[in-house]
């Protein structure tokens, strides 16, 4: 069109200022979205982009993308942009809002992600009344894989999950999110809007608005549930789909303001940001206990190479003793891991750990050759006696070695820990004379490193006690079996 | 356009590069003012045309296309007064170019 044919006219809706100039993602026509002919998710870019633009926020709004369709926010929004796993844009959305309270923060949506994936992510953000903006695009199937049933899904609608159509019987009804979230007391406006035909498309832009600015001025969880066409996987023209949203979604979807707080609502500020990091040893009281109270060199001078598996079942203090023996080494100067490795019963269960003392940096906290097995009862010493590396220690806890676990190229110390730990109070401090056995042996950790390890995990003055005990015992014995074994 | 005709409220500018052809525009148009192209544009899709004239300005089908710039909708400008004003057969026609603002 000619600058002429122009002349005396002034654009009033144009292209906004939100968006970027070139959309980056596409090696030619870089101004066009990915979006199908049609796509509401194109329709429901420009409301959002317009409401930015005349809010005046784009140098401080967040936009949070999901999976789906809607992924690529970061390729057409000219705002800060991050993408979320599945499902969890609401929760993305809460740490940068907390963490910037003075950006406007924008969960982007659609159904497959914020209805089944997401169903606790929003429904907790709004519980918790999250001063976010929430664009929820429902367009009742899961169109980006293809077209498979949604919760969102309307009885009857065919998908190729469901391809006789949704019955209630097999799949359940569709989740009505808006309402669902409108029981909760925390947000303030929760609206489900349509892009039906020109009126249900104005009533949206005008709700999309509303979602940002009450975040704009404080007020509190906004979320816009907008029914969107998709008319490539409904396998209908663009014309057709939006019709269908008009004609048939919304009997299922009824349009209107579920909640509507606003005018009650006072504006506040977000919930304070997080303390700084370098404050954090402060708040948990732990300033002070970490700092070694003895020479770091001294323990570096020797080369330390400690890879140690414990295995037991649950409850014997696998864990703990592992933990025990790699803050003993952090407070020794050496670098360490700890890998707890077990199953989900919380007793009785088999648990195992590896831990990892090195005077040189750590490549993998796996522990698959141990030269250390603390092995706490027999079914882990079955288990691992096979990975102990030639030369390396087991610790055995039990009368008797078993006949076929013996190796000749290991070492072995076998003694009934229980019953030591048992002679001392308490079978449960079986662990830590198992703990002072292996440090017998390997004498790599100052007892002052082990010490303070010690008076930091175990908060019961009584059971320090008696793990320090035990864990003297365990070394008496460790000691004593050597001599045995050079006098035999 | 010439000057003796009267002059449109509105004015629509097509990226036909950018638009697809969905036709929720041509829906959407309240005085039936845009129709979908003979040609195919670079990527095979008949795109959208205005008529050449009729436009109100509303810009109900820049609210309804999913493309962020396809469409442009331009409004006519009031001029600042009739004496002024350099287009007399305007004011001459009696339009009122900003009914629709």
């Amino acid at each position: 069109m000619s600058n002429q044919a122009e002349a005396g006219y002034v654009v009033s809706h144009g292209r906004s200022k939100a968006f970027y100039e070139r959309f980056e993602r596409k090696s030619e026509l870089q101004h066009q979205t990915h979006f199908c002919p049609g796509c509401g998710h194109g329709t429901v870019h420009k409301m959002l982009a317009q409401a930015i633009d005349e809010l005046g926020i784009q140098d401080r709004t967040i936009m949070i993308g999901p999976v789906g369709c809607g992924v690529f926010t970061y390729y057409y929004f000219d705002v800060g942009n991050v993408q979320a796993a599945h499902g969890r844009a609401p929760a993305v959305a809460t740490a940068m809002k907390r963490s910037r309270p003075e950006s406007i923060v924008i969960s982007y949506q659609g159904d497959g992600d914020l209805s089944a994936i997401g169903s606790a992510e929003i429904l907790h953000a709004a519980n918790r009344g999250e001063h976010i903006s929430v664009i929820f695009v429902n367009n009742a199937i899961y169109s980006m894989t293809g077209g498979q049933f949604a919760p969102t899904t309307l009885l009857g609608q065919k998908s190729t999950t469901t391809p006789l159509g949704r019955s209630a019987k097999a799949e359940g009804y569709p989740l009505h999110i808006s309402e669902l979230l409108a029981t909760l007391q925390a947000p303030v406006y929760i609206e489900r809007v349509g892009l039906g035909d020109n009126k249900q498309v104005a009533q949206a832009a005008r709700a999309v608005r509303r979602a940002v600015e009450n975040q704009v001025r404080g007020l509190g969880f906004s979320l816009v549930e907008i029914l969107s066409p998709c008319p490539t996987i409904w396998k209908m023209t663009p014309v057709e789909s939006q019709h269908w949203v008009r004609d048939v979604m919304e009997k299922t979807f009824p349009l209107g303001v579920f909640c509507d707080r606003t005018r009650e609502a006072q504006a506040q500020t977000a919930p304070a940001a997080a303390p700084p990091l370098e404050r954090i040893p402060e708040i948990l009281g732990v300033v002070g206990a970490a700092e070694p109270e003895f020479s770091a060199t001294q323990a570096r001078t020797a080369e330390v190479d400690l890879e140690v598996r414990i295995a037991g079942f649950g409850g014997q203090g696998v864990l703990l003793l592992g933990e025990v023996l790699a803050e003993a080494g952090l407070d020794a100067g050496l670098e360490v891991s700890w890998l707890p490795s077990y199953g989900p019963e919380m007793r009785s269960g088999t648990s195992n750990c590896h831990v990892r003392l090195s005077s040189a940096p750590i490549d993998s906290p796996l522990v698959s050759a141990p030269n250390m097995l603390i092995a706490m009862n027999e079914p882990s010493l079955r288990k691992f006696d096979a990975s102990v590396r030639p030369g390396g220690w087991i610790i055995y806890n039990g009368d008797e070695f078993p006949p076929e676990c013996m190796r000749k190229d290991v070492h072995v110390l076998a003694h009934p820990f229980t019953h030591l730990a048992d002679e001392l109070g308490d079978a449960r401090a079986c662990n830590m004379t198992m703990l002072g056995a292996l440090l017998e042996i390997a004498g790599a950790v100052p007892q002052a490193s082990i010490d303070a390890a010690l008076h930091r995990l175990v908060r019961n003055p009584r059971w320090v006690e008696l793990d320090e005990r035990a864990l003297e015992r365990g070394r008496a014995v460790c000691r004593e079996s050597m001599v045995e074994e050079v006098t035999r | 356009m010439t000057n003796t005709e009267k002059k449109d409220r509105g004015l629509l500018r097509i990226d036909t590069d950018e638009c697809k052809g969905c036709g929720l525009c041509i829906e959407a148009c309240p005085p039936k003012v845009i129709g979908l192209s003979e040609r195919l544009n670079h990527y095979g899709y008949r795109t959208a045309v205005y008529a050449g004239h009729g436009c109100t300005g509303c810009g109900i089908c820049f609210m309804v296309c999913p493309e962020p710039g396809a469409i442009t909708v331009l409004r006519a400008v009031l001029p600042p007064s009739r004496q002024t004003s350099g287009l007399p057969h305007h004011d001459a026609e009696g339009a009122s170019p900003c009914a629709s603002n």
